[in-house]
This record gives C-alpha cells, sequence and structure tokens, in this order.
C-alpha cells in the first residue's frame, strides 16, 4: 500500500484519481515541465467527473494544450495589457495627454496604444507604406526574424520531450554558427554544394556541443541545467577568442568579426533582393515537420518520449536510456546549430561575438510558449518573430525601447506556466466553485490538496 | 490514553476509501488492523495522524472530539506513527532526526542536540534498542531504521502508536524482535494499532482484531479465531487456496542460472552464487522475504543491474552481457516488482504501453517509422483479450485501477512467442478478482510449454502457483523444495534455516502450533 | 562459461537525486573519476608549468602599508596569535586523532584541519608582513617543474589509491589544487611582457574579494533556496532588480542605506514571485527562474532606457558607499587591506556567511530547513509545514542576493546601467553548486571566481600566454567538472526542484 506520496509522485497531482485505493497513479513524468503546467484545475471540470482526459498522443502536452487554448489567449492578453500599462506609465506623453483627458479622451488613447499600432505596422502590415511591397516587408520581416527562433525552439522543446531541460541552446546556436560559417568563408564550393555543406556542418557543430551535455548526463549524471548553463558560457568565450584568431578574424579588420561567407554559402533570397526573407525558413518549416514526425511517428520519438516520461519503464523495456539522452541532445543541440546557420548564411552573413544574439534564451520561451509540440513552437516562434520585428520598427518610431518585448514575452511564458493564476486573475477558476459546493465525488479531490499545501503561500 | 473514531469516512474524488468506520483504541492494548492490500487501512491511519483530513466523521481522545490539522497536532495528542517508508531523512544522524521537529536548544535557537542523545540512550536503555545517536541513518539497518522511528515517537511522549506494514521489509528475526518491543511498549501502557495483512503475526501480538474491507470495518475478530475464518473475513469470501490446474508436465530444463553473483554499489553481494534450472512447462516460484535479492536476481536476468557475475544461460544462449533488449528478444518476457515505476509509462496511452517493448519490431515499426494503424488495432485487440476495463484504448494508462494496469502489463509481455517468462510480485495490490485472473494467464503460459519464474513475497501466491519453490535468503539460495512444502517449512526457510533443519523444528512447532 | 559485465544501460543517468540510494564517506572517492580527472589536471600541469615555462621569474609584490609604525605594530601581534593559534590547532589535531586511532572512534572534527590550515597561512603571511617583505621573486621553470612532479605524483598516488579500491585521503585534493595553483601563477606571470614581469599580489587578491562580493551575495540566496527544495536560477534576477532599486532609491531619497534596503526587498520580491508561482501554482522552479531572469532583464532595461535616461540626475545618481577601514585590523599587512578595507555591503557578506552557515547547521531553523530540502515528507510527519518553510527562505534569499545586487550601483559602479549583473548570477549558481551547497563552500568557490575574474583583467594588462577569454571561462569549466563529479562528489539536497503537494 502507498497512500503515502513519495515527493516524486507529489508532482503528478492530477492523476491522483485512484480507482482502487493502492494503487494511486504514479505518472512518472520526468518532466517537471508539465507538472506546474498539470495542476489540477487544468482539466476542466467536465473531463474529471469519470470521463477520463483523452490522451491520444500520451503526452503530456496533449493534454495541456486540450482546453487550454482560452489559457493560452488570456495569456498573451495579459502580457499585453501590462506592457501596455508599463509603456502608459513610463511614457510622458501619456501623462500629459492625461491631463485633459475629459476634454479630448481620443489623444490620450492614441498616445497608449501608438506603440502597439507600430509594432502591428511593423510585423504583420504595413498599411501607411507606399507600395504593396513596403506594405508587405514587415510580415517578411517577421518570418525572417522567426526563423532561427522556430529552430533553436524545436530544440529545446525536443529535448523538453526527452524530460531534458536545455538551456544551451545560446551555445549550440554559437557552435552551429561556428562551424558553419567556417566552412562558408573557408572552402569555395560551388551554389547549393556550398550551402548543404555549411548546414550540416552547423548541424554538426550544434550536435557536439548539445550531444556533450547528453554524454555528461548519461555517463555521470551532471544535471544538465547547470551542464547547459556554463556550455553557454564556454562557447560564447571560445567564440570571442576564436574571432582574435587569424583563421577567423577578417582580414585587415581590428574588429572580432569574421570574413563574410561566399555567395554560394548563402540561403537564397526567397522574395528577392528588397526583402531579407531567405530560404532559412522554409528549412524552419521542414524542420518542424521533421521533428513532428520523429515524436510522433520513429521509434527513435517513441524512445524519447519514454525516456521522458518514465526512465525505468523505459530501460526495462530495452531502451537504451543513455543513448537516448545523448541522441536527443545531440538532435536538440543539431536543431539549434541550424538556428545558428540560419543567422551566419542568411541574415548576417558573417560571424560576430553577437551570432546568437538572445535567441538561445527566447528559444526557451518559445518552446514553452507553444508547450514543447512542434507545431506549437512553430507558431510561438512566429509570435515571438513578430514581437520582434515589430519590436525594431516601434523603437525607431515611438521611441519605445524595444526591451519591452522581453517583458510581454517573458509575461506570456509565466501565466501560461500557471493557468490556475490567469484563471484566478481572469475569476476563472473552477476549483473555488467546487470548493464551495464541497460535494463529494465532484471528481476534484486533488484540488483540496493544492489549497491547503499551497495555502501558506 | 484512550482513542476513539467515529464514523470516519475519506473519500478521494468518487472514491470511498473510508466508509464510517469506528474504531476504538484502548490504553495498554494491540489493536490489529487487518486487511487486503488497498483495503483502506492506510488512508485511515493517515486520517488519524492530521495527514489527510477526514470527509466526515471525528476522532476523540480521552471522549473529547480533537481536530488534527496536522501530524503537528496528532503528535501532541500523544499519537505517533511508523510509516511504512521511514520519514527519515538518509543524510541525518539518528539525534538529528530525533530532534527534528521536537528541537531541544540553547540561547538564539542553538540546537542543543546532547539533550537529544541523552533522551535516545534514555529509551535505548529503558526497551534495550542498541542504537548509535552519532549514525547517520542512511548507514543503518532497516530494522535500525525501524526503531529509530519508534524512538522518534517515544521521545515525543506518544501514548498511542500506529504502526503501518511494520513488517514488510523485516526478516523473521527482525519481526520477532518487532514483536518484542511491541510487547514491552504494551507493558509500559502504550496502545499500539498495528496494521498488517499477515495473519501470523497479528494473531501472535494483538488482543483485538478489526477487520477492514473495502474500506468499511467488517468486523472483529479476537485472536484466537481460526485462520481460515480470519482470513475470509480479510478477502470477503471464503478463499480457495487452490488454483484449478493441471500437474505441471515439465520439458527440458531450457533456463539455467549458474553461480549468480550480485554485487550492489556498497559492495555487498546482493545475490550470491545462485544455481538453479527451470524447465519448460513448470512454475518456479522464488520466495523470500522482502529484499533479500529477489529484485537484484531478476533484474540481473533482465541486464540493468551493473556489477553481475556467472551464468544466465537461456536455450543455450549467454544472456550475461546483453542489453536489457537483446534478452526480451531473446524471448524472455517481464512483468517486473512495481508496474508503476518499470512497467508502464504512466501517461502514455494504452495503446503505447501495448507495444513499449515492440515499438521497434515488425509490425509495429519498418525501420525507424512505426504503424499507429497496426499498433492501435493490436492494442484493441490486446484490449478485449486480457479484459482491459477502459474507455478507449487512448486513455493515458496511468488513469487505470492497479488490476488493469497489470493486465496490460501482462498483455504486452505474452503477446509474443517466449521462451522465458519472468513475473515479479504479479499480483501486488491487486483485487481478488484480478488475482485469480493473472494467475490463470501465468498457468496457461506455463501450460504452453514456457519455463516460468515467479517471483512473490506471498506464501498464498508461492504455493498457489508453483511446481517447485526456491527460498532466497540474505541472497543465497536457501534450497529448492517441491509445491507441496508446508508453510512451517518454508517459513523457517525463508529465515535461513536450511531445509532438512527447517522441517524437524517445523514438526516440533506444529505441536504447539497456532501458525498459519 | 562464466562472463563478467558492467552494463551501462543501470546508471541513472539523470540529476534525480531522490531516486538513487546515494552515498557519501567511505564511497565518495573510490570512483574512477577522482583519478581521472586529477591525472588529467596533472598533465595538463605538466605541459605548461613544465614543458612550457621559460627561463623568466615571476616577481610577486606584496601591498605596502598606509601606516608604516601602526603596520609593523599589527603585524606582529598578528603573528604572535597567529602562531600561538597554530601551535593549538596542531596540538589539538594530533590529540584528537592520536584518541580517535586508540579508541576506533571519534575522529577529528572537520572544522579543526582547515582551521589549522588557515591558521598557518594567516602565519605565513605575517610573518611576510613582519620581515617586510614588499616582493616575492620565484623562478619559473625550476617551480614549475616542482610543481609538476608533486602534482604527478598525487595523482599517481590517487589512481593507485583507486586502484586498490580505498578511499583517497581529503588532504590529497587540497595539497594539488594549491599546488596546482601556485604552478599556475607563477607560470602565467612569468609569461608575462618584461624580463621580469610581476605582479601585485595583494592588489590581486583584495580585487579577487570586491569582485566576489556580489557572487558570494548570490550564492548564499542559492543555498538558501536549495536546501529548503527550491532551485533557485533567478539569483540574476535578483541580483539585478537590486542593483537597479538600490540606485533609484539611493538617488531619489539620497540615502545610500536606504537603497541598500531597497535592494533587499527588490531581491525578495524577485524571490515572491519564484515562490508563489512554483510553490502555490507547482509551476516548474527552472522555467520560473530562466522567465525571471528574463523579465527583470527586460524590465530593467526598458525602465533604463525611458525613465532613468531620461533623468539620470534624478534617478541613476545613487552616490556611493565608501569603503570603511577596521581600526587596526585594517593595519595588518596583506591581510588587513584584503579583508579589513571594505564597504558596508562586503562587511554584510563576512556576517552573512557566518549567519547562514551557523544558522543552517547548528541552529532549530536549520535544522527544519534542511529536512525540508531532504524529505518535505518526513519533515511534514513531525509537524513541519513544508510549502510555509520553502516560502520564507526563499523570501530571504532573494533578499540576501539584492542586497549583492546593490554592489554594482552603490560601490562598484555608482549608477545603473543595463544588464550590468553581467550574468554573475550564473556563476553564483555555479560557484554554490562549485561549493557543494554550503555556505564556506560557496564562499570560497565565489573567492576563486572573483579570483579568476580579477586575474583575467590583470593578466591582460602584463600580457599573458593564456588568452583573457581562457581565463573567463574558467569558473564555467570548473562547475562542469565538479558537476560531472570529476572533481569529487556534489550531491544537491533531495529534493531540491520538486514541488511538495501534501497529503
Amino acid at each position: 500500500m502507498s497512500e503515502s506520496n513519495t515527493p516524486r509522485q507529489a508532482n503528478e497531482v492530477e492523476s491522483e484519481r485512484p480507482e482502487t485505493l493502492d494503487d494511486e497513479v504514479v505518472l512518472d513524468v520526468a518532466l517537471d515541465t508539465a507538472d506546474g503546467a498539470m495542476a489540477p484545475s487544468v482539466i476542466p471540470a467536465t473531463s474529471q467527473g469519470g470521463q477520463i482526459p483523452h490522451a491520444a498522443s500520451g503526452s503530456v502536452f496533449r493534454q495541456i494544450v486540450t482546453g487550454n487554448a482560452m489559457v493560452s489567449v488570456l495569456s498573451v492578453l495579459l502580457a499585453i495589457v501590462l506592457g501596455g500599462i508599463l509603456m502608459a506609465v513610463t511614457n510622458p506623453k501619456v501623462a500629459e495627454t492625461a491631463g485633459y483627458f475629459f476634454a479630448q479622451p481620443g489623444d490620450m488613447l492614441t498616445e497608449v496604444f501608438r506603440p502597439y499600432v507600430a509594432l502591428v505596422q511593423g510585423s504583420i502590415f504595413n498599411w501607411a507604406a507606399a507600395d504593396t511591397a513596403g506594405q508587405l516587408y514587415p510580415i517578411t520581416e517577421t518570418l525572417t526574424v522567426s526563423t532561427p527562433l522556430i529552430l533553436a525552439g524545436l530544440g529545446v522543446a525536443l529535448a523538453f520531450r526527452a524530460g531534458l531541460f536545455n538551456i544551451g541552446a545560446q551555445g549550440q546556436i554559437i557552435f552551429g554558427a561556428l562551424f558553419g560559417a567556417y566552412v562558408g568563408f573557408t572552402w569555395h564550393l560551388p551554389f547549393l554544394v556550398h550551402l548543404l555543406v555549411v548546414v550540416i556542418a552547423g548541424l554538426v557543430g550544434g550536435a557536439v556541443w548539445g550531444g556533450v551535455v547528453g554524454l555528461l548526463k548519461a555517463r555521470t549524471g551532471a544535471h544538465e541545467v547547470i551542464v547547459t548553463i556554463m556550455l553557454n558560457y564556454i562557447a560564447n568565450f571560445l567564440l570571442l577568442f576564436l574571432l582574435t584568431t587569424p583563421a577567423f578574424q577578417r582580414k585587415g579588420s581590428t574588429n572580432p568579426i569574421s570574413p563574410f561567407l561566399d555567395q554560394s554559402a548563402l540561403f537564397p533570397e526567397l522574395l528577392g533582393p528588397q526583402f531579407r526573407l531567405h530560404a532559412g525558413f522554409l528549412l524552419a518549416v521542414l524542420a518542424t515537420v521533421l521533428v513532428w514526425w520523429l515524436l510522433k511517428r520513429s521509434t527513435l520519438g517513441f524512445e524519447f518520449r519514454a525516456v521522458g516520461a518514465n526512465q525505468s519503464a523505459a530501460r526495462t523495456a530495452g531502451i537504451n536510456v543513455p543513448r537516448a539522452v545523448i541522441l536527443v541532445m545531440a538532435i536538440a543541440g543539431a536543431l539549434a546549430g541550424l538556428a545558428g546557420i540560419a543567422q551566419v548564411s542568411g541574415t548576417e552573413k558573417y560571424l560576430s561575438g553577437g551570432v546568437a544574439a538572445s535567441i538561445g534564451f527566447d528559444a526557451i520561451t518559445v518552446a514553452l510558449l507553444g508547450r514543447s509540440t512542434p507545431w506549437g513552437t512553430f507558431f510561438a516562434g512566429l509570435l515571438f518573430g513578430a514581437f520582434r520585428a515589430g519590436g525594431v520598427a516601434m523603437q525607431a518610431q515611438t521611441q519605445t525601447p524595444i526591451d519591452i518585448v522581453l517583458v510581454i514575452q517573458s509575461l506570456i511564458v509565466l501565466f501560461i506556466a500557471a493557468p490556475p493564476l490567469v484563471r484566478a486573475i481572469f475569476g476563472l477558476n473552477p476549483r473555488k466553485k467546487t470548493k464551495a459546493t464541497g460535494g463529494p465525488g465532484s471528481g476534484t479531490m486533488p484540488s483540496g490538496k493544492i489549497e491547503s499545501g499551497a495555502a501558506t503561500a | 490514553m484512550k482513542l476513539e473514531l467515529k464514523g470516519i469516512t475519506k473519500r478521494f474524488g468518487s472514491l470511498v476509501a473510508n466508509d464510517h468506520i469506528d474504531l476504538v483504541v484502548e490504553p495498554g492494548q494491540v489493536h490489529c488492523l487487518l486487511g487486503e492490500n488497498g483495503a483502506g487501512k492506510s488512508t485511515l491511519m493517515n486520517v488519524l495522524y492530521g495527514l489527510y483530513d477526514p470527509s466526515d466523521g471525528e476522532i476523540l481522545v480521552d471522549g473529547k472530539p480533537v481536530v488534527f490539522k496536522g501530524p503537528g497536532d496528532a503528535m501532541a495528542a500523544g499519537i505517533g506513527m511508523v510509516h511504512q517508508h521511514f520519514m527519515l531523512i538518509p543524510v541525518f544522524t539518528v539525534a538529528e532526526n530525533v530532534a527534528l521537529g521536537n528541537e531541544s536548544t540553547k540561547a538564539a535557537g542553538f540546537l542543543n542536540l546532547d539533550e537529544t542523545r541523552r533522551r535516545i540512550s534514555e529509551i535505548s536503555e529503558q526497551y534495550g534498542f542498541h542504537v548509535d545517536p552519532d549514525a547517520l541513518v542512511e548507514d543503518l539497518p532497516v530494522g535500525v531504521q525501524q526503531r529509530v522511528e519508534i524512538i522518534k515517537a517515544l521521545v515525543r511522549d506518544a501514548e498511542v502508536l500506529i504502526l503501518d506494514e511494520p513488517t514488510a521489509v523485516l526478516t523473521p528475526q527482525e519481526t520477532d524482535e518487532l514483536l518484542d518491543i511491541i510487547r514491552q511498549l504494551k507493558a509500559a501502557g502504550k496502545s499500539i494499532v498495528f496494521i498488517s495483512h499477515k495473519l501470523r503475526e497479528v494473531k501472535e501480538i494483538s488482543d483485538i482484531i478489526t477487520v477492514i474491507r473495502r474500506g468499511k470495518v467488517v468486523g472483529s475478530a479476537d485472536p484466537s479465531a481460526s485462520p481460515t475464518e480470519l482470513a475470509s473475513a480479510m478477502v470477503g469470501r471464503a478463499v480457495s487456496l487452490t488454483l484449478e490446474k493441471k500437474p505441471a508436465q515439465p520439458g527440458d530444463a531450457t533456463f539455467k542460472v549458474r553461480d549468480l553473483t550480485v554485487v550492489d554499489h556498497n559492495g555487498q553481494h546482493v545475490v550470491d552464487g545462485l544455481s538453479f534450472d527451470i524447465a519448460k512447462g513448470e512454475v518456479l516460484a522464488i520466495a523470500g522475504v522482502q529484499g533479500n535479492g529477489q529484485t537484484e536476481l531478476t533484474e540481473a536476468i533482465l541486464g540493468v543491474q551493473p556489477h553481475v557475475t556467472g551464468s544466465i544461460v537461456l536455450d543455450d544462449v549467454e544472456l550475461l552481457g546483453k542489453s536489457v533488449k537483446q534478452v526480451l528478444s531473446a524471448g524472455v518476457g517481464f512483468v517486473p516488482e512495481d508496474r508503476k515505476i518499470d512497467g508502464l509509462v504512466g501517461t502514455f496511452s494504452i495503446s503505447e504501453n501495448m507495444i513499449l517493448d515492440l515499438y521497434d519490431k515488425e509490425p509495429f515499426a519498418k525501420g525507424i517509422g512505426m504503424k499507429p494503424a497496426l499498433i492501435a488495432s493490436h492494442a484493441e485487440k490486446k484490449v478485449e483479450e486480457f479484459d482491459v476495463r477502459t474507455p478507449s484504448i487512448d486513455v493515458a494508462v496511468g488513469t487505470l485501477s492497479g488490476g488493469n494496469q497489470q493486465k496490460v502489463v501482462l498483455a504486452r509481455e505474452l503477446s509474443r512467442p517466449l521462451r522465458l517468462f519472468i513475473a515479479s510480485q504479479p499480483t501486488r495490490g491487486l483485487d481478488v478478482g484480478s488475482i485469480e485472473f493473472v494467475h490463470k494467464r501465468v498457468i496457461a503460459e506455463r501450460d504452453n510449454g514456457t519455463p516460468v519464474m515467479i517471483v512473490s513475497t506471498e506464501l498464498d501466491e508461492v504455493l498457489e502457483l508453483a511446481d517447485r519453490i526456491a527460498v532466497l535468503y540474505r541472497g543465497k539460495l536457501v534450497g529448492i523444495v517441491p509445491a507441496g512444502t508446508s508453510r512451517d517449512v518454508l517459513g523457517l526457510m525463508m529465515a535461513g534455516v536450511p531445509e532438512h533443519e527447517a522441517e524437524l523444528t517445523a514438526h516440533k512447532t506444529l505441536e504447539g502450533g497456532t501458525h498459519v | 562459461m562464466s562472463t563478467t559485465t558492467t552494463q551501462s544501460g543501470s546508471g541513472t543517468p539523470a540529476g534525480n537525486a531522490p531516486s538513487r540510494p546515494g552515498k557519501t564517506g567511505a564511497t565518495e572517492l573510490v570512483s574512477w573519476k577522482a583519478g581521472i580527472g586529477l591525472s588529467l589536471l596533472a598533465i595538463l600541469g605538466t605541459v605548461l608549468f613544465g614543458f612550457m615555462s621559460n627561463s623568466k621569474s615571476a616577481g610577486f609584490g606584496i601591498a605596502e602599508a598606509a601606516n608604516e609604525a601602526a603596520s609593523s605594530v599589527a603585524a606582529l601581534v598578528t603573528f604572535v596569535l597567529a602562531l600561538l593559534l597554530s601551535v593549538w590547532f596542531v596540538y589539538l589535531w594530533f590529540t584528537r586523532r592520536r584518541s580517535g586511532l586508540a579508541s576506533g572512534s571519534g575522529t577529528v572534527p572537520g572544522w579543526l584541519p582547515a582551521s589549522t590550515v588557515a591558521a598557518v597561512v594567516v602565519l605565513g603571511l605575517a610573518a611576510l608582513g613582519v620581515a617586510k617583505v614588499s616582493k616575492i621573486t620565484l623562478p619559473s621553470a625550476a617551480v614549475g617543474w616542482i610543481a609538476s612532479v608533486i602534482l604527478l605524483g598525487l595523482a599517481g598516488y590517487t589512481v593507485y589509491r583507486t586502484q586498490a579500491k580505498k578511499t583517497t585521503p581529503r588532504w590529497v585534493g587540497g595539497t594539488f589544487a594549491a599546488v596546482f595553483l601556485i604552478g599556475f601563477m607563477v607560470w602565467i606571470v612569468a609569461g608575462g611582457n618584461g624580463d621580469e614581469p610581476s605582479i601585485s599580489l595583494a592588489g590581486l587578491i583584495a580585487g579577487s574579494v570586491t569582485l566576489a562580493v556580489p557572487l558570494v551575495f548570490g550564492s548564499l540566496s542559492g543555498v538558501l533556496c536549495e536546501r529548503v527544495g527550491v532551485v533557485n536560477i533567478a539569483i540574476e534576477g535578483q541580483l539585478l532588480l537590486g542593483a537597479f532599486s538600490a540606485a533609484v532609491v539611493a538617488t531619489v531619497t539620497h540615502n545610500v542605506y536606504a537603497g541598500l534596503v531597497a535592494a533587499a526587498v527588490a531581491g525578495a520580491l524577485v524571490s515572491l514571485v519564484l515562490a508563489v508561482v512554483s510553490i502555490k501554482y507547482l509551476v516548474n522552479q527552472i522555467i520560473v527562474g530562466v522567465v525571471l531572469n528574463v523579465l527583470i532583464s527586460g524590465l530593467t532595461s526598458f525602465l533604463f532606457s525611458t525613465l532613468l535616461t531620461a533623468d539620470p540626475d534624478g534617478l541613476n545618481k545613487p552616490g556611493r558607499l565608501p569603503p570603511v577601514d577596521i581600526p587596526f585590523l585594517s593595519d595588518i599587512p596583506i591581510i588587513g587591506p584584503i579583508l579589513f578595507h571594505q564597504s558596508l555591503v562586503g562587511y554584510l557578506m563576512y556576517i552573512a556567511v557566518i549567519v547562514v552557515y551557523l544558522g543552517l547547521f547548528h541552529t532549530k531553523w536549520g535544522l527544519r530547513v534542511r529536512a525540508v530540502g531532504e524529505h518535505p515528507q518526513a519533515a511534514d510527519t513531525v509537524g513541519i509545514n513544508v510549502n510555509r518553510t520553502r516560502f520564507w527562505n526563499v523570501l530571504m534569499g532573494g533578499a540576501i542576493a539584492g542586497i549583492g545586487g546593490s554592489f554594482f550601483t552603490l560601490v562598484s559602479v555608482d549608477a545603473f546601467s543595463k544588464d550590468m549583473s553581467g550574468g554573475r548570477g550564473y556563476i553564483a549558481l555555479a560557484a554554490l553548486i562549485f561549493g557543494r551547497w554550503n555556505p564556506i563552500g560557496a564562499f570560497l568557490a565565489a573567492l576563486l571566481f572573483g579570483f579568476a575574474d580579477n586575474l583575467q583583467s590583470v593578466i591582460t594588462i602584463i600580457g599573458s600566454p593564456v588568452p583573457s577569454q581562457f581565463m573567463a571561462m574558467l569558473p564555467y569549466a570548473l562547475t562542469v567538472f565538479a558537476v560531472a563529479g570529476l572533481v569529487g562528489r556534489s550531491r544537491p539536497p533531495a529534493a531540491s526542484g520538486i514541488p511538495y503537494v501534501k497529503g
């Protein structure tokens, strides 16, 4: 009998619906990510009354997604509102116009909405532009900016699914870019072949840096969060060092930047030279499809998911867990490496110390917002790409610092990770209702426990 | 102190774990709660200890109603509990563990562990415990850890001591020592609530027995009641202890284990020089008290134990050194001891769990791609064949009941042609109906001509399934005896007494005979 | 037919310590990792210090005292005191050891060897002061080769012990580290420009201590949180918001002390979000930490770009907490300027380390905290409110990190700038792990990382054989080694990162 929870079981609140007493369910989800999001009230009350939550894919994420689109939308909304308030409060013009708000409310409202209008104009459609090209430019810019976000986000998401917290996309991007760029400006090959070789080099670079994490984790048990954080810095300093060496530094330049990549090593422009959008975006779409296939339809993905959900059971079923850990980190790294290629072969065209910008960290938020599903990550990447692209335009037009994008982005993720919080804010909390009625058999048994567990907070 | 429970009800969602339970514990009494796994004993005790809030009913101490908001309140009221899984912090010393929550302090909140050490020695002396207050708990044997738990309760002046399945992890000797301790505590005027499903201990130690079944009190019994009476009260119907099965028709011995030794991370020989054979069409049951090397033995065969020497041969192929995948491919079916940890991926659907170890085999996969349609139809078929009660094959397996979960594991493991079938604790925590089902399936596999190895700590199960019984004690083989061997002999062997000696002793005790 | 095998499939490849039956003490170092790790380092050391050494010698300048007379008195007093203490400790060590060997139990208490080493080091430094040595010059090649031989010997000894399945004594690791450090310093200084390159040792160390201040506060925050079972990745955010608030509040109130308090409050505020979201809403602690860092970075940068740049005089001119000399102690040569010439934040650092250490390991509060971090359920069953304990600890940790953040704007630079914590929160995290979740260990690790940081800037000035980027990498590389278990074994609190749900 094990009515008493082990700490490990404690995460699995939602599943604690014992059919028989001794068999309360131990869902050994190594992926803590889901645990938080899987707090009891995530499951709509209707599905708790005896209907068992549908889990066709068996993925924890699916369960979260079902019935939670609402929470996602509300989270985005809430974050945008909070961001708006922050911008309004810090904008002296808003204060100015607020002075005669009742006389001319339009002025203040215009002032409040101006940054967001600029953001939309800069990321989706610029109705003020002179020609169609100018009007469509923002959306292409969004796609361009999203490309590395999606690729790196997929790397983070894939590792998540195997129960690994890959904070190391930053380092993996750098390694991918490092390998790819080197091949791109030192080798001189024909068009397409060169690009292909560069892409492969990027994959290898990322895979090496990700694989190291997997190797350390599998062989020594080193925690991947710590290792990836540290490897990010190591990769960064290595990049900075290499850019001062003759092998990488541009001839005649004192700045730590590399030569330009050969034209043959660059992604072709998709819509002509007036747009920055390059074929890397197609690569991102392709990668999304591949990751989807990998997770859903391949034996390898089955292994990854099994290892992520219950390592012991995976091992007992003959899955080589260390191999899966190393492989998934290598593949995750390779995906992030592709993001590095999207930078050097796509937008930047050379290697610099800032090649990875903050893509590696944004990728984490992208994967979280996408709930670690491939398509979720894809659309989350598009959204954050739009924020980025629009943010630049917003900063130029309204002098609103682009940092606001970081604030909104992190707020979205924070809210999405804690659906009960969003529900509480919007007064949608089903928990309170069932508590009030206190109906036995209402099927929300764990909620009381959460209350008691968290009442102190 | 007199403790009363009146109409205690505890619900988990739609499930009623305790249904209007009444219980009175008189001072200086050993009150046994007897019930099957899953009957609701531990839930009741967790309610009593303040870990769960009762949905209904009240607790009275010396006639006055009390409400326990947490274990702290229960302790303050004089209730102490020794949990089945010890609540000790492995990296703390005994003194630190005992002090925790009940610290003696010097000025400014500084710990006064000397005071705690003094109290521990005091209690140790009184009851004859031998516990070093400065030993790290993780270095102590299980029996001693249990004493630390008892000391923890006594230091807090507990008058009522709840022992939740205290003998599950103990050897027979340790069990006897524990029973002695309980007698001493009783003599000192403490009340004991002793939770168990083991008839022998219950009869030996209790003053009064309350039987719980499916969350309800089904009656109380006197310790002098016959074991059959107690057993049938516990499981709710006359227990037929014999499964209808044909006599075994063993063929050639195709599974051979020789000099198998497993060394754990501490350098202990947890499996020590085991040699045995299993023939086709025969069930060899591995009997023994939990923790005598059974887990390591099965894991060594499966290939997940790191330091193994000796030889494991199946159909003239050496399995030792092979990967788990290779072992499974050699035709080994494996039902692990803990299905929730090792047998199933709780968040995966039934259909995914049905192919957990076949996911990369034809026809479910071709190359690296999987075949969802085939996987689903396979799951549909197996769900029907094994009578898994579920609304759909897409349901997460973790939401099923224990019995249905075990059926999924069995269905998976028996769904391919087997050369050897190993099942560890195949019916742990299952209801009677599921137990019967599982047992029938095991015998059916035997009758198919598969060598079967059953590991069980339940003597009943061993006797029911086995054609031959191998008894393990401290990783060593005490002996292999035929199916008809008496419980007394087996019990002694499980305590490490060699076969012939056990038979002699058993005859003697039988004359005094209260053994079940 | 007999085979022996080591199946790789069985190692639990995870940091999920709770499920792993861990063992400390006896089995700790009987692992191939220690031998391999030390051997690699020894070979590296031999190549660098031995083969790559040059004919130059390295000079280590020792700071001159401000007040000659006071300094020599202080040096003498310290020398005598340190001598007495050293003798006393050594005597104690030997008698304890002997009685321990005789009775078979009762070993040398853990603090004794450490204290003895500390006393001897102080003795040595004081002796230099008494002798009025102003500069030590060491020949690079000779020192390099001697160091190499010792390193190889120690590594060989470790491998031999491992082969014989015996534990390696603790002094081996300590000595190895010390010798490696000396060899490294001599090699790197001798590799500088000029005929006889030298650096100021006292300045180097004093600078290290200063640079270590935010790291120490950050890692203490981490210790407090992790020991109670909450992973605190948000140290970076706590430092940053601390720095920001200190700057703004100190400017607005024209009071640096108000800034200090505001920094603590700001750090606690970050913790509040971490605590509420992770403890109440059970969101994964690592996620919350990562997201909080992004949020704080965005928020402070945004506010900096809008408000602070618009009105720097009114919002971003906090003034400074000046360094304060402690009378007499600051006159001790070498030691004085290093330890006793600090700002208020620096002294708070010493206090915080001591208080956290004593609190965690010697008080009722600490016992409960550690219990909650190791086995929350056990703590719950003895009546400890797990989540409340966690909540307050996380808040306290945040406040401490916040104070560390004030270092940036009140001590180091007197104005806030974007992302000025510069990833030190992550180094603090590294220090916490390298220091094995122990306040003293974290303090020493932070000092080491501060040292690496300072050395990096010093050697860029004198020129050196090692690119500065590699010096900058050092803390991170060491941490990877530490978590991979190549340098001993580090075991986090068992329940760290796992939310507790009652019932």
